[in-house]
Protein backbone atom coordinates (compact mmCIF):
# COMPACT_ATOMS: atom_id res chain seq x y z
CA UNK A 1 0.00 0.00 0.00
CA UNK A 2 1.14 3.53 -0.69
CA UNK A 3 1.56 6.32 1.81
CA UNK A 4 -2.04 7.40 1.33
CA UNK A 5 -3.62 9.00 4.35
CA UNK A 6 -7.31 8.47 4.06
CA UNK A 7 -10.15 9.70 6.19
CA UNK A 8 -13.21 7.56 6.73
CA UNK A 9 -16.38 9.41 5.82
CA UNK A 10 -20.08 8.54 5.79
CA UNK A 11 -21.59 9.64 2.49
CA UNK A 12 -24.19 8.58 -0.06
CA UNK A 13 -23.20 6.88 -3.29
CA UNK A 14 -24.11 10.05 -5.17
CA UNK A 15 -21.88 12.16 -2.90
CA UNK A 16 -19.05 9.67 -3.36
CA UNK A 17 -19.24 9.87 -7.15
CA UNK A 18 -19.61 13.67 -7.06
CA UNK A 19 -16.47 13.82 -4.91
CA UNK A 20 -14.60 11.66 -7.45
CA UNK A 21 -15.75 13.99 -10.23
CA UNK A 22 -14.58 17.01 -8.24
CA UNK A 23 -11.16 15.42 -7.92
CA UNK A 24 -11.11 14.49 -11.61
CA UNK A 25 -12.03 18.11 -12.43
CA UNK A 26 -13.42 17.52 -15.96
CA UNK A 27 -13.33 20.38 -18.45
CA UNK A 28 -16.99 20.11 -19.34
CA UNK A 29 -19.95 18.44 -17.67
CA UNK A 30 -23.21 18.61 -19.62
CA UNK A 31 -26.19 17.04 -17.86
CA UNK A 32 -29.95 16.95 -17.56
CA UNK A 33 -30.48 15.71 -14.01
CA UNK A 34 -32.80 12.75 -13.39
CA UNK A 35 -33.61 10.71 -10.28
CA UNK A 36 -31.75 8.90 -8.75
CA UNK A 37 -28.59 10.43 -10.25
CA UNK A 38 -29.72 14.01 -9.52
CA UNK A 39 -27.67 14.11 -6.33
CA UNK A 40 -24.45 13.85 -8.31
CA UNK A 41 -25.23 16.99 -10.29
CA UNK A 42 -26.59 18.73 -7.19
CA UNK A 43 -23.28 18.23 -5.39
CA UNK A 44 -21.19 18.87 -8.47
CA UNK A 45 -22.84 22.16 -9.45
CA UNK A 46 -22.20 23.31 -5.88
CA UNK A 47 -18.50 22.56 -6.42
CA UNK A 48 -18.70 24.66 -9.58
CA UNK A 49 -20.43 27.56 -7.78
CA UNK A 50 -17.91 27.39 -4.94
CA UNK A 51 -15.02 27.51 -7.40
CA UNK A 52 -13.71 24.11 -6.36
CA UNK A 53 -13.49 22.85 -9.95
CA UNK A 54 -12.66 24.46 -13.28
CA UNK A 55 -15.47 22.61 -14.99
CA UNK A 56 -17.94 24.28 -17.29
CA UNK A 57 -21.35 22.73 -16.62
CA UNK A 58 -23.85 22.87 -19.43
CA UNK A 59 -27.43 22.44 -18.30
CA UNK A 60 -29.24 21.39 -21.43
CA UNK A 61 -32.88 20.76 -22.33
CA UNK A 62 -32.78 16.95 -22.58
CA UNK A 63 -30.49 13.99 -22.14
CA UNK A 64 -30.15 13.65 -25.88
CA UNK A 65 -28.68 17.16 -25.83
CA UNK A 66 -26.58 16.32 -22.78
CA UNK A 67 -24.86 13.47 -24.61
CA UNK A 68 -24.62 15.61 -27.79
CA UNK A 69 -22.86 18.33 -25.78
CA UNK A 70 -20.56 15.67 -24.26
CA UNK A 71 -19.67 14.54 -27.76
CA UNK A 72 -18.98 18.08 -28.98
CA UNK A 73 -16.88 18.98 -25.96
CA UNK A 74 -14.96 15.71 -26.05
CA UNK A 75 -14.30 15.98 -29.80
CA UNK A 76 -13.04 19.51 -29.18
CA UNK A 77 -10.41 18.00 -26.89
CA UNK A 78 -11.88 18.32 -23.41
CA UNK A 79 -12.16 15.85 -20.60
CA UNK A 80 -15.91 15.32 -20.30
CA UNK A 81 -18.35 13.68 -17.90
CA UNK A 82 -22.09 13.38 -17.36
CA UNK A 83 -24.50 11.62 -15.04
CA UNK A 84 -27.84 10.01 -15.78
CA UNK A 85 -30.31 7.19 -15.09
CA UNK A 86 -33.07 5.16 -16.76
CA UNK A 87 -35.20 7.23 -19.19
CA UNK A 88 -32.39 9.75 -19.39
CA UNK A 89 -30.00 7.12 -20.64
CA UNK A 90 -32.69 5.77 -22.96
CA UNK A 91 -33.06 9.21 -24.53
CA UNK A 92 -29.28 9.36 -24.98
CA UNK A 93 -29.21 6.04 -26.77
CA UNK A 94 -28.81 7.36 -30.30
CA UNK A 95 -25.90 9.55 -29.20
CA UNK A 96 -24.23 6.78 -27.19
CA UNK A 97 -23.28 5.14 -30.49
CA UNK A 98 -21.95 8.43 -31.84
CA UNK A 99 -19.75 8.86 -28.74
CA UNK A 100 -18.20 5.42 -29.11
CA UNK A 101 -18.08 5.55 -32.92
CA UNK A 102 -16.09 8.78 -32.68
CA UNK A 103 -13.89 7.04 -30.08
CA UNK A 104 -14.45 9.72 -27.45
CA UNK A 105 -13.44 8.84 -23.86
CA UNK A 106 -16.50 10.36 -22.16
CA UNK A 107 -17.21 9.35 -18.56
CA UNK A 108 -20.78 8.62 -17.51
CA UNK A 109 -21.93 8.07 -13.95
CA UNK A 110 -24.90 5.78 -14.45
CA UNK A 111 -27.09 5.39 -11.40
CA UNK A 112 -29.07 2.28 -12.31
CA UNK A 113 -32.83 2.64 -12.33
CA UNK A 114 -35.78 0.75 -13.77
CA UNK A 115 -37.22 1.79 -17.12
CA UNK A 116 -40.82 2.93 -17.48
CA UNK A 117 -43.58 1.78 -17.92
CA UNK A 118 -44.90 1.27 -15.35
CA UNK A 119 -43.27 4.45 -14.06
CA UNK A 120 -40.73 3.53 -11.38
CA UNK A 121 -37.77 5.44 -10.05
CA UNK A 122 -36.07 2.63 -8.12
CA UNK A 123 -32.99 0.61 -8.79
CA UNK A 124 -32.58 -2.18 -11.32
CA UNK A 125 -30.20 -2.78 -14.21
CA UNK A 126 -32.56 -2.34 -17.16
CA UNK A 127 -30.96 0.94 -18.16
CA UNK A 128 -27.36 -0.34 -18.07
CA UNK A 129 -28.25 -3.49 -19.97
CA UNK A 130 -29.92 -1.35 -22.63
CA UNK A 131 -26.54 0.21 -23.49
CA UNK A 132 -24.82 -3.17 -23.73
CA UNK A 133 -24.30 -2.96 -27.49
CA UNK A 134 -23.36 0.73 -27.63
CA UNK A 135 -19.61 0.09 -27.44
CA UNK A 136 -19.24 1.73 -24.03
CA UNK A 137 -17.02 0.18 -21.39
CA UNK A 138 -19.28 -0.79 -18.48
CA UNK A 139 -18.04 -1.06 -14.90
CA UNK A 140 -20.37 -2.14 -12.08
CA UNK A 141 -19.98 -1.20 -8.41
CA UNK A 142 -21.21 -2.98 -5.29
CA UNK A 143 -21.17 0.04 -2.98
CA UNK A 144 -20.21 3.71 -2.72
CA UNK A 145 -16.51 2.87 -2.28
CA UNK A 146 -16.43 0.85 -5.49
CA UNK A 147 -18.39 3.48 -7.41
CA UNK A 148 -15.88 6.09 -6.24
CA UNK A 149 -12.86 3.93 -7.06
CA UNK A 150 -14.24 2.93 -10.47
CA UNK A 151 -14.87 6.61 -11.25
CA UNK A 152 -11.31 7.53 -10.27
CA UNK A 153 -9.99 4.80 -12.58
CA UNK A 154 -12.38 5.53 -15.47
CA UNK A 155 -10.45 8.17 -17.47
CA UNK A 156 -7.22 6.18 -17.24
CA UNK A 157 -9.03 3.30 -18.93
CA UNK A 158 -11.14 5.25 -21.44
CA UNK A 159 -8.36 7.60 -22.57
CA UNK A 160 -5.69 4.92 -23.02
CA UNK A 161 -4.36 5.06 -26.57
CA UNK A 162 -5.23 1.39 -27.14
CA UNK A 163 -8.81 1.97 -26.03
CA UNK A 164 -10.27 5.47 -26.66
CA UNK A 165 -13.83 4.50 -25.84
CA UNK A 166 -16.47 6.03 -23.57
CA UNK A 167 -17.00 4.47 -20.16
CA UNK A 168 -20.00 4.12 -17.84
CA UNK A 169 -19.65 3.52 -14.10
CA UNK A 170 -22.77 1.84 -12.71
CA UNK A 171 -24.14 1.78 -9.19
CA UNK A 172 -27.57 0.84 -7.86
CA UNK A 173 -30.13 3.60 -7.65
CA UNK A 174 -31.30 4.43 -4.12
CA UNK A 175 -29.81 1.27 -2.58
CA UNK A 176 -26.37 2.86 -3.06
CA UNK A 177 -27.00 6.32 -4.53
CA UNK A 178 -29.15 7.48 -1.60
CA UNK A 179 -27.74 5.37 1.24
CA UNK A 180 -25.04 6.61 3.54
CA UNK A 181 -22.16 4.22 4.06
CA UNK A 182 -18.70 4.51 5.48
CA UNK A 183 -15.93 4.70 2.90
CA UNK A 184 -12.64 6.45 2.29
CA UNK A 185 -11.64 9.15 -0.17
CA UNK A 186 -8.18 9.42 -1.69
CA UNK A 187 -6.45 12.77 -1.13
CA UNK A 188 -6.85 15.27 -4.02
CA UNK A 189 -3.17 15.44 -4.91
CA UNK A 190 -2.90 11.67 -5.21
CA UNK A 191 -5.95 11.46 -7.45
CA UNK A 192 -4.53 14.23 -9.62
CA UNK A 193 -1.23 12.42 -9.93
CA UNK A 194 -2.89 9.08 -10.65
CA UNK A 195 -5.22 10.41 -13.32
CA UNK A 196 -2.74 12.76 -14.99
CA UNK A 197 -3.42 15.32 -17.70
CA UNK A 198 -5.51 14.51 -20.72
CA UNK A 199 -3.85 14.87 -24.05
CA UNK A 200 -6.60 14.50 -26.63
CA UNK A 201 -5.79 12.74 -29.88
CA UNK A 202 -6.79 14.84 -32.89
CA UNK A 203 -8.85 17.45 -31.03
CA UNK A 204 -11.05 19.70 -33.17
CA UNK A 205 -9.73 22.77 -31.36
CA UNK A 206 -6.22 22.13 -32.64
CA UNK A 207 -6.90 24.68 -35.37
CA UNK A 208 -3.41 24.43 -36.83
CA UNK A 209 -4.25 20.89 -37.84
CA UNK A 210 -7.82 21.06 -39.10
CA UNK A 211 -9.72 17.81 -39.37
CA UNK A 212 -13.30 16.66 -39.69
CA UNK A 213 -15.22 14.24 -37.50
CA UNK A 214 -18.39 12.45 -38.45
CA UNK A 215 -17.79 11.83 -42.12
CA UNK A 216 -20.09 9.59 -44.13
CA UNK A 217 -18.68 6.06 -44.35
CA UNK A 218 -20.39 3.76 -46.81
CA UNK A 219 -20.09 -0.03 -47.14
CA UNK A 220 -16.49 0.34 -48.32
CA UNK A 221 -15.16 1.21 -44.82
CA UNK A 222 -17.95 0.95 -42.23
CA UNK A 223 -17.02 -2.56 -41.14
CA UNK A 224 -13.38 -1.63 -40.59
CA UNK A 225 -14.51 1.10 -38.18
CA UNK A 226 -16.70 -1.32 -36.29
CA UNK A 227 -14.05 -4.02 -36.07
CA UNK A 228 -11.61 -1.41 -34.77
CA UNK A 229 -14.11 -0.59 -32.02
CA UNK A 230 -14.39 -4.26 -31.10
CA UNK A 231 -10.61 -4.57 -30.95
CA UNK A 232 -10.36 -1.45 -28.82
CA UNK A 233 -12.89 -3.01 -26.48
CA UNK A 234 -10.81 -6.20 -26.29
CA UNK A 235 -7.73 -4.06 -25.56
CA UNK A 236 -9.64 -2.44 -22.71
CA UNK A 237 -9.50 -5.70 -20.76
CA UNK A 238 -5.75 -5.51 -20.30
CA UNK A 239 -5.85 -1.76 -19.69
CA UNK A 240 -8.49 -2.22 -16.98
CA UNK A 241 -6.34 -4.90 -15.34
CA UNK A 242 -3.20 -2.72 -15.53
CA UNK A 243 -4.91 0.42 -14.22
CA UNK A 244 -6.57 -1.58 -11.44
CA UNK A 245 -3.22 -3.12 -10.45
CA UNK A 246 -1.63 0.32 -10.26
CA UNK A 247 -4.60 1.57 -8.24
CA UNK A 248 -4.21 -1.35 -5.82
CA UNK A 249 -0.48 -0.64 -5.43
CA UNK A 250 -1.09 3.02 -4.68
CA UNK A 251 -4.28 2.96 -2.69
CA UNK A 252 -4.54 -0.58 -1.32
CA UNK A 253 -7.89 -1.62 -2.75
CA UNK A 254 -7.76 -4.47 -5.23
CA UNK A 255 -10.08 -4.75 -8.21
CA UNK A 256 -10.17 -7.39 -10.90
CA UNK A 257 -12.30 -7.92 -13.99
CA UNK A 258 -14.68 -9.69 -11.62
CA UNK A 259 -14.65 -10.44 -7.92
CA UNK A 260 -14.30 -14.05 -6.81
CA UNK A 261 -15.74 -14.47 -3.35
CA UNK A 262 -14.89 -17.86 -1.78
CA UNK A 263 -14.99 -19.20 -5.33
CA UNK A 264 -11.77 -21.24 -5.37
CA UNK A 265 -13.34 -24.54 -4.26
CA UNK A 266 -17.01 -23.54 -4.56
CA UNK A 267 -19.48 -26.13 -5.81
CA UNK A 268 -22.54 -23.93 -5.47
CA UNK A 269 -22.15 -20.47 -7.01
CA UNK A 270 -24.30 -17.37 -7.29
CA UNK A 271 -23.52 -14.70 -9.88
CA UNK A 272 -24.78 -11.16 -9.38
CA UNK A 273 -23.92 -7.55 -10.18
CA UNK A 274 -23.78 -4.49 -7.92
CA UNK A 275 -25.27 -4.13 -4.42
CA UNK A 276 -26.91 -7.56 -4.23
CA UNK A 277 -23.41 -9.04 -4.09
CA UNK A 278 -22.89 -7.65 -0.58
CA UNK A 279 -25.99 -9.32 0.79
CA UNK A 280 -24.97 -12.54 -0.97
CA UNK A 281 -21.47 -12.51 0.58
CA UNK A 282 -22.96 -12.52 4.09
CA UNK A 283 -25.13 -15.53 3.19
CA UNK A 284 -22.25 -17.34 1.48
CA UNK A 285 -20.36 -17.02 4.77
CA UNK A 286 -23.31 -18.47 6.69
CA UNK A 287 -23.52 -21.46 4.34
CA UNK A 288 -19.75 -21.98 4.51
CA UNK A 289 -20.10 -22.21 8.30
CA UNK A 290 -22.64 -24.98 7.73
CA UNK A 291 -20.16 -26.79 5.51
CA UNK A 292 -21.68 -25.88 2.14
CA UNK A 293 -19.08 -24.99 -0.46
CA UNK A 294 -20.84 -21.81 -1.60
CA UNK A 295 -19.30 -18.92 -3.51
CA UNK A 296 -20.06 -15.75 -5.43
CA UNK A 297 -18.86 -14.37 -8.73
CA UNK A 298 -19.51 -10.65 -9.09
CA UNK A 299 -18.70 -9.21 -12.53
CA UNK A 300 -17.17 -5.76 -12.35
CA UNK A 301 -16.47 -5.36 -16.07
CA UNK A 302 -19.55 -6.14 -18.16
CA UNK A 303 -18.18 -4.71 -21.40
CA UNK A 304 -15.69 -5.96 -22.41
CA UNK A 305 -16.97 -9.18 -20.85
CA UNK A 306 -14.13 -11.40 -19.59
CA UNK A 307 -15.45 -14.68 -21.03
CA UNK A 308 -12.27 -16.78 -20.73
CA UNK A 309 -11.55 -15.71 -17.17
CA UNK A 310 -15.14 -16.18 -15.99
CA UNK A 311 -15.34 -19.55 -17.75
CA UNK A 312 -12.17 -20.71 -16.01
CA UNK A 313 -13.46 -19.48 -12.64
CA UNK A 314 -16.76 -21.34 -12.97
CA UNK A 315 -15.73 -24.52 -14.74
CA UNK A 316 -15.31 -26.60 -11.59
CA UNK A 317 -18.59 -25.53 -9.96
CA UNK A 318 -21.46 -28.01 -9.89
CA UNK A 319 -24.34 -25.54 -10.18
CA UNK A 320 -24.46 -21.83 -10.90
CA UNK A 321 -27.44 -19.56 -10.28
CA UNK A 322 -27.15 -16.41 -12.39
CA UNK A 323 -29.15 -13.55 -10.94
CA UNK A 324 -30.41 -10.85 -13.27
CA UNK A 325 -31.76 -7.49 -12.12
CA UNK A 326 -33.00 -6.86 -15.66
CA UNK A 327 -34.72 -9.00 -18.22
CA UNK A 328 -34.61 -9.67 -21.91
CA UNK A 329 -38.29 -10.51 -22.20
CA UNK A 330 -38.80 -13.78 -24.04
CA UNK A 331 -35.10 -14.53 -23.68
CA UNK A 332 -32.77 -15.23 -20.78
CA UNK A 333 -31.58 -12.45 -18.50
CA UNK A 334 -28.66 -10.48 -19.96
CA UNK A 335 -26.13 -11.61 -17.34
CA UNK A 336 -27.19 -15.24 -17.78
CA UNK A 337 -26.49 -15.05 -21.51
CA UNK A 338 -22.94 -13.85 -20.80
CA UNK A 339 -22.28 -16.51 -18.17
CA UNK A 340 -23.66 -19.22 -20.47
CA UNK A 341 -21.31 -18.02 -23.22
CA UNK A 342 -18.39 -17.99 -20.79
CA UNK A 343 -19.04 -21.51 -19.50
CA UNK A 344 -19.90 -22.97 -22.92
CA UNK A 345 -16.35 -24.16 -23.87
CA UNK A 346 -16.13 -26.18 -20.63
CA UNK A 347 -18.11 -29.23 -19.58
CA UNK A 348 -18.95 -26.96 -16.71
CA UNK A 349 -21.74 -26.57 -14.18
CA UNK A 350 -25.51 -26.68 -14.58
CA UNK A 351 -26.71 -23.10 -15.07
CA UNK A 352 -30.01 -21.54 -14.24
CA UNK A 353 -31.33 -18.01 -14.22
CA UNK A 354 -33.30 -16.01 -11.67
CA UNK A 355 -34.74 -12.55 -12.31
CA UNK A 356 -34.94 -10.53 -9.09
CA UNK A 357 -35.25 -7.01 -7.75
CA UNK A 358 -36.89 -5.31 -10.73
CA UNK A 359 -38.09 -1.79 -9.99
CA UNK A 360 -36.18 -1.75 -6.71
CA UNK A 361 -37.83 -4.79 -5.09
CA UNK A 362 -35.68 -5.75 -2.11
CA UNK A 363 -33.44 -8.79 -2.13
CA UNK A 364 -33.43 -10.01 1.46
CA UNK A 365 -30.96 -12.46 3.03
CA UNK A 366 -33.75 -15.09 3.14
CA UNK A 367 -34.26 -14.74 -0.62
CA UNK A 368 -30.56 -15.39 -1.11
CA UNK A 369 -30.79 -18.43 1.18
CA UNK A 370 -33.57 -19.86 -0.96
CA UNK A 371 -31.42 -19.43 -4.05
CA UNK A 372 -28.44 -21.10 -2.40
CA UNK A 373 -30.70 -23.97 -1.26
CA UNK A 374 -32.01 -24.39 -4.79
CA UNK A 375 -28.48 -24.28 -6.21
CA UNK A 376 -27.43 -27.01 -3.73
CA UNK A 377 -30.35 -29.10 -5.00
CA UNK A 378 -29.42 -28.50 -8.64
CA UNK A 379 -25.81 -29.44 -7.83
CA UNK A 380 -27.05 -32.71 -6.30
CA UNK A 381 -29.45 -33.71 -9.07
CA UNK A 382 -27.55 -32.19 -11.96
CA UNK A 383 -30.82 -30.75 -13.22
CA UNK A 384 -32.53 -27.37 -12.94
CA UNK A 385 -36.31 -27.55 -12.78
CA UNK A 386 -36.73 -24.30 -14.64
CA UNK A 387 -33.93 -22.57 -16.47
CA UNK A 388 -35.34 -19.08 -16.02
CA UNK A 389 -37.73 -17.90 -13.35
CA UNK A 390 -38.73 -14.70 -11.53
CA UNK A 391 -38.28 -14.73 -7.75
CA UNK A 392 -39.98 -12.71 -4.98
CA UNK A 393 -42.89 -12.12 -7.32
CA UNK A 394 -46.66 -12.58 -6.89
CA UNK A 395 -48.26 -15.37 -8.88
CA UNK B 1 -21.98 -3.67 22.66
CA UNK B 2 -23.42 -6.16 20.19
CA UNK B 3 -21.39 -6.80 17.07
CA UNK B 4 -23.97 -5.03 14.92
CA UNK B 5 -26.72 -2.63 15.97
CA UNK B 6 -29.70 -2.25 13.66
CA UNK B 7 -32.05 0.69 14.17
CA UNK B 8 -35.42 1.29 12.57
CA UNK B 9 -36.76 4.84 12.64
CA UNK B 10 -40.46 5.56 12.19
CA UNK B 11 -41.47 9.11 11.42
CA UNK B 12 -43.57 11.27 9.19
CA UNK B 13 -42.30 13.27 6.25
CA UNK B 14 -40.99 16.67 7.38
CA UNK B 15 -39.90 15.75 10.93
CA UNK B 16 -36.23 15.31 10.13
CA UNK B 17 -36.23 11.55 10.71
CA UNK B 18 -33.96 10.84 7.76
CA UNK B 19 -31.61 13.59 8.92
CA UNK B 20 -31.52 12.02 12.39
CA UNK B 21 -30.47 8.67 10.91
CA UNK B 22 -27.78 10.40 8.85
CA UNK B 23 -26.40 12.39 11.79
CA UNK B 24 -26.31 9.26 13.94
CA UNK B 25 -24.42 7.36 11.23
CA UNK B 26 -21.87 10.13 10.98
CA UNK B 27 -21.40 10.25 14.75
CA UNK B 28 -20.97 6.46 14.94
CA UNK B 29 -18.01 6.59 12.54
CA UNK B 30 -15.94 7.29 15.63
CA UNK B 31 -13.78 4.44 16.79
CA UNK B 32 -13.51 3.08 13.26
CA UNK B 33 -16.97 1.60 13.15
CA UNK B 34 -18.82 0.92 9.92
CA UNK B 35 -22.14 2.62 9.37
CA UNK B 36 -25.13 2.68 7.08
CA UNK B 37 -28.06 5.11 7.02
CA UNK B 38 -30.82 4.80 4.48
CA UNK B 39 -34.46 5.75 4.18
CA UNK B 40 -37.21 3.82 2.49
CA UNK B 41 -38.24 5.93 -0.47
CA UNK B 42 -41.84 6.15 -1.52
CA UNK B 43 -43.87 9.05 -2.77
CA UNK B 44 -42.38 11.74 -0.54
CA UNK B 45 -45.02 13.88 1.12
CA UNK B 46 -45.01 15.91 4.29
CA UNK B 47 -46.88 13.95 6.95
CA UNK B 48 -46.71 10.55 5.25
CA UNK B 49 -45.33 7.68 7.36
CA UNK B 50 -41.74 6.82 6.51
CA UNK B 51 -39.03 4.51 7.75
CA UNK B 52 -35.30 4.99 7.89
CA UNK B 53 -32.61 2.60 9.02
CA UNK B 54 -29.18 2.54 10.61
CA UNK B 55 -26.64 -0.22 10.86
CA UNK B 56 -23.55 0.25 13.01
CA UNK B 57 -20.98 -2.51 13.15
CA UNK B 58 -17.41 -3.29 14.09
CA UNK B 59 -17.28 -5.43 10.95
CA UNK B 60 -17.59 -4.26 7.35
CA UNK B 61 -21.25 -3.85 6.40
CA UNK B 62 -21.99 -5.63 3.16
CA UNK B 63 -25.71 -6.31 3.19
CA UNK B 64 -27.88 -3.91 1.25
CA UNK B 65 -31.44 -4.48 2.38
CA UNK B 66 -33.89 -3.04 4.91
CA UNK B 67 -33.63 -3.97 8.58
CA UNK B 68 -36.22 -6.64 9.39
CA UNK B 69 -35.27 -7.40 12.99
CA UNK B 70 -34.24 -4.15 14.64
CA UNK B 71 -32.58 -4.06 18.02
CA UNK B 72 -33.62 -0.42 18.38
CA UNK B 73 -36.90 1.13 17.26
CA UNK B 74 -37.19 4.92 17.36
CA UNK B 75 -40.67 6.40 16.86
CA UNK B 76 -40.45 10.10 16.04
CA UNK B 77 -44.22 10.57 15.80
CA UNK B 78 -46.48 8.93 18.40
CA UNK B 79 -49.54 9.04 16.13
CA UNK B 80 -47.85 6.25 14.19
CA UNK B 81 -48.51 3.91 17.13
CA UNK B 82 -52.18 3.90 16.05
CA UNK B 83 -51.38 3.55 12.36
CA UNK B 84 -48.73 0.83 12.09
CA UNK B 85 -47.20 -1.93 14.18
CA UNK B 86 -43.86 -0.39 15.09
CA UNK B 87 -42.92 -3.51 17.08
CA UNK B 88 -43.01 -5.74 14.00
CA UNK B 89 -39.95 -7.98 13.78
CA UNK B 90 -38.21 -6.31 16.72
CA UNK B 91 -35.65 -8.47 18.54
CA UNK B 92 -36.57 -10.03 21.89
CA UNK B 93 -34.23 -7.61 23.64
CA UNK B 94 -35.18 -4.62 21.48
CA UNK B 95 -35.24 -1.09 22.84
CA UNK B 96 -38.10 1.24 21.89
CA UNK B 97 -37.74 5.01 22.12
CA UNK B 98 -41.01 6.88 21.59
CA UNK B 99 -41.69 10.59 21.23
CA UNK B 100 -44.62 11.01 23.58
CA UNK B 101 -45.54 12.79 26.79
CA UNK B 102 -47.00 9.54 28.11
CA UNK B 103 -45.45 7.36 30.75
CA UNK B 104 -43.35 4.50 29.36
CA UNK B 105 -45.55 2.01 31.26
CA UNK B 106 -48.66 3.14 29.34
CA UNK B 107 -46.84 2.90 26.04
CA UNK B 108 -45.57 -0.54 26.98
CA UNK B 109 -49.18 -1.72 27.39
CA UNK B 110 -50.25 -0.14 24.11
CA UNK B 111 -47.33 -1.62 22.16
CA UNK B 112 -47.80 -5.05 23.77
CA UNK B 113 -44.03 -5.43 23.95
CA UNK B 114 -42.39 -8.50 25.42
CA UNK B 115 -41.13 -8.38 29.02
CA UNK B 116 -37.60 -8.68 27.67
CA UNK B 117 -37.99 -5.54 25.55
CA UNK B 118 -37.37 -2.07 26.94
CA UNK B 119 -39.51 1.01 26.39
CA UNK B 120 -38.30 4.59 26.75
CA UNK B 121 -40.36 7.73 26.25
CA UNK B 122 -39.48 11.36 25.86
CA UNK B 123 -41.68 14.35 25.01
CA UNK B 124 -39.48 15.33 22.10
CA UNK B 125 -42.11 17.53 20.43
CA UNK B 126 -42.54 19.64 23.57
CA UNK B 127 -38.78 19.87 24.08
CA UNK B 128 -38.34 20.82 20.41
CA UNK B 129 -40.85 23.66 20.70
CA UNK B 130 -39.06 24.90 23.83
CA UNK B 131 -35.54 24.65 22.43
CA UNK B 132 -35.84 25.13 18.66
CA UNK B 133 -39.11 27.00 18.55
CA UNK B 134 -41.07 24.47 16.53
CA UNK B 135 -42.06 20.82 16.49
CA UNK B 136 -38.95 19.35 14.92
CA UNK B 137 -38.34 16.40 17.25
CA UNK B 138 -35.38 14.75 15.49
CA UNK B 139 -32.50 16.25 17.50
CA UNK B 140 -34.20 15.53 20.81
CA UNK B 141 -34.85 11.96 19.65
CA UNK B 142 -31.15 11.58 18.85
CA UNK B 143 -30.28 12.44 22.44
CA UNK B 144 -32.91 10.03 23.76
CA UNK B 145 -31.81 7.22 21.45
CA UNK B 146 -28.26 7.76 22.57
CA UNK B 147 -29.20 7.56 26.24
CA UNK B 148 -31.19 4.36 25.67
CA UNK B 149 -28.54 2.65 23.58
CA UNK B 150 -25.23 4.21 24.55
CA UNK B 151 -24.30 3.88 20.90
CA UNK B 152 -21.87 6.82 20.84
CA UNK B 153 -20.28 9.36 23.19
CA UNK B 154 -22.50 12.42 23.79
CA UNK B 155 -19.62 14.79 22.97
CA UNK B 156 -19.22 13.12 19.57
CA UNK B 157 -22.95 13.23 18.89
CA UNK B 158 -23.16 16.91 19.83
CA UNK B 159 -20.19 17.69 17.61
CA UNK B 160 -21.89 15.96 14.70
CA UNK B 161 -25.19 17.73 15.23
CA UNK B 162 -23.26 20.99 15.27
CA UNK B 163 -21.38 19.98 12.13
CA UNK B 164 -24.36 18.89 10.08
CA UNK B 165 -26.66 21.75 11.10
CA UNK B 166 -23.83 24.29 10.98
CA UNK B 167 -23.70 24.14 7.19
CA UNK B 168 -27.31 25.17 6.77
CA UNK B 169 -28.61 27.08 9.77
CA UNK B 170 -28.09 30.16 11.92
CA UNK B 171 -26.32 29.91 15.29
CA UNK B 172 -29.62 30.21 17.14
CA UNK B 173 -31.03 27.13 15.41
CA UNK B 174 -27.81 25.18 16.00
CA UNK B 175 -27.85 26.09 19.71
CA UNK B 176 -31.51 25.09 19.92
CA UNK B 177 -30.78 21.71 18.38
CA UNK B 178 -27.82 21.10 20.68
CA UNK B 179 -30.02 21.94 23.67
CA UNK B 180 -32.67 19.54 22.32
CA UNK B 181 -30.14 16.70 22.02
CA UNK B 182 -29.01 17.27 25.61
CA UNK B 183 -32.53 17.50 27.00
CA UNK B 184 -33.55 14.35 25.10
CA UNK B 185 -30.62 12.57 26.70
CA UNK B 186 -31.48 13.86 30.18
CA UNK B 187 -35.25 13.65 30.15
CA UNK B 188 -35.92 10.30 28.48
CA UNK B 189 -37.60 7.87 30.89
CA UNK B 190 -37.49 4.10 31.03
CA UNK B 191 -40.44 2.02 32.13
Amino acid sequence: MGATTTKIVAVTGNQAVAEALRQLNPDVMPAYPITPSTGIMESFTKFVSDGKVDTETILVESEHSAMSACIGASAAGGRVATATSAQGLALMWEMLHIASGYRLPILMALVNRALSAPLNIHGDHSDGMGMRDCSWIQLFSENAQEAYDNTIMAYRIAEHKDVRLPIAVNMDGFIISHSIESMTFIPDAEVKKFVGDYIAIDPLLDIDHPKSIGALVLPDYYMEHKRAQHEAMLNAKKVISDVSAEFARLFGRTYDLFESYRLEDAEVVLVALNSAAGTIKDEVDRYREKGVKAGLLKPRVFRPFPYEEVGAALKNAKAVCVMDRADSYGGYGPLFMEIASAVQPHRGPVLFNKVYGLGGRDLMPLDVDQLIDETIEVAKTGKAKMIKEYITVRN
Amino acid sequence: MAEMIEIRWHGRGGQGTVTAAKVLADACLSGGRNVQAFPEYGPERAGAPLRAYNRVSEKILRMHCPVLNPGVVAVVDATLLDAINVAEGAKDDAVFIINTGKDPKDVRLKLKVKPTQKVFTVDASKIAVETIGRNMPNSCMLGAVNRATGIVGMDVLLDDVKGSFGKKFAQKIIDGNLAAVKRGYEEVKEG
